[in-house]
């Protein structure tokens, strides 16, 4: 079988990189006035969670509006963010801790290099999605210029809390509780 | 009896040898953790300082290097700023001895990251490190004290996006 060369598969990852924004793009359009670029991430409080589809590090399909009716800890991180590896173990925790009252975590990953992340994660034993960011999904995200960076997510889609750098533990596992509690 | 004699003259040779590198001037010790608290308080740059640096005479203005993460410097960096980095790897370094190289040691330089709070940053102190044992005397380190976002662009000081 012939081998694509490097060029044709440098060409394709560029292209399918494309698609992959292209269609971010238009599902967050397709959102609505609420999803446009936020100025901050504090801004997004009470507003809509911006919705992405992307393929986690498992090559699964990791949609957000597929998780309407969970309350979501969404995470962004990266290998080089001590913080991050510290918060990550107590996620996982979480995760199996209310995973019955309808709890999921998803991580993002801010590294240059999926194969970091990858390895870093299997090292870690992370068990919940985890897929590859970029600096679009990023900007909609009011800006994800500073980790460890995580949104509460509520069963509705709203964001309900933003934890920006090494946050207290204690008090997003006491928002976590009093949003799985609503219905 | 002699061959202990040899196996100590050995291992002296050895560790004289790792001094001897380890002191050698012109690189940081690459892929070791270099906190940014290591970086003298003397050399760091107020966000607001190196702002309004950057809007005075094109003369006095310094070349402004980001030394993080590359997709953090795609979502935004500083207007004018290149990227060389990241700090934390030996790729990296190597990014930035690229970049500076043909530079006078008199060049003034600024360095910054912002991807984790100041303490928890992995890139700054070995950039730094870097840039000041090739001797450059000019170099400063933003100070962010929790991240870009917070301490630079929230602040409404020039920023752009892009590669």
């Amino acid at each position: 079988m012939r081998r694509p060369t490097d060029n044709s598969s440098k060409l394709a990852t560029r292209l399918a990189n494309a698609a992959r924004r292209a269609l971010l793009a238009a599902l967050l359009l397709a959102c609505g006035p609420a999803s446009a670029q936020a100025r901050s991430p504090q801004a997004l409080v009470h507003k809509p969670a911006p919705a992405f589809v992307r393929r986690d590090l498992n090559g699964q399909q990791l949609s957000l509006a597929r998780l309407r009716g969970k309350v979501v800890l969404l995470n962004f991180w990266a290998t080089w963010c001590g913080p991050c590896l510290t918060e990550m173990p107590e996620f996982m925790a979480w995760q199996r801790q209310f995973a019955a009252q309808g709890f999921q975590v998803v991580g993002i990953s801010m590294d240059d290099d999926a194969a970091a992340a990858r390895k870093l994660a299997t090292k870690l034993k992370v068990d919940y999605p985890i897929a590859m960011g970029d600096p679009d999904l990023g900007r909609h995200y009011g800006g994800v210029l500073g980790l460890p960076l995580t949104f509460l997510i509520d069963r509705k889609g709203e964001v309900r809390a933003v934890y920006q750098g090494v946050s207290n533990l204690n008090a997003i596992q006491t928002e976590i509780r009093t949003l799985l509690i609503e219905r | 009896m002699k061959m202990r004699v040899v196996r100590a003259a050995l291992l002296s040779l050895a560790m004289a040898g790792l001094a001897i590198c380890g002191a050698a001037p012109g690189h940081a010790q690459m892929g070791q953790r270099v906190s940014a608290t290591t970086i003298p308080t003397a050399q760091l740059i107020q966000p607001a300082e190196l702002n309004k640096l950057l809007k005075g005479p094109a003369s006095a203005r310094p070349l402004v290097l980001q030394v993080g993460s590359h997709m953090l410097f795609e979502e935004a960096h500083i207007a004018g700023s290149e990227y060389a980095g990241p700090g934390a790897t030996a790729d990296g370094l190597n990014v930035l001895r690229a970049r500076v190289k043909s530079l006078p040691h008199s060049k003034f330089i600024v360095i910054y990251c912002g991807c984790c709070p100041w303490t928890k940053c992995p890139n700054m102190g070995p950039a730094y490190q870097e840039l000041h044992a090739m001797g450059f005397t000019r170099v400063k380190a933003l100070y962010l004290a929790d991240n870009f976002g917070a301490d630079w662009v929230s602040q409404g000081y020039a920023t752009t996006h892009g590669q």
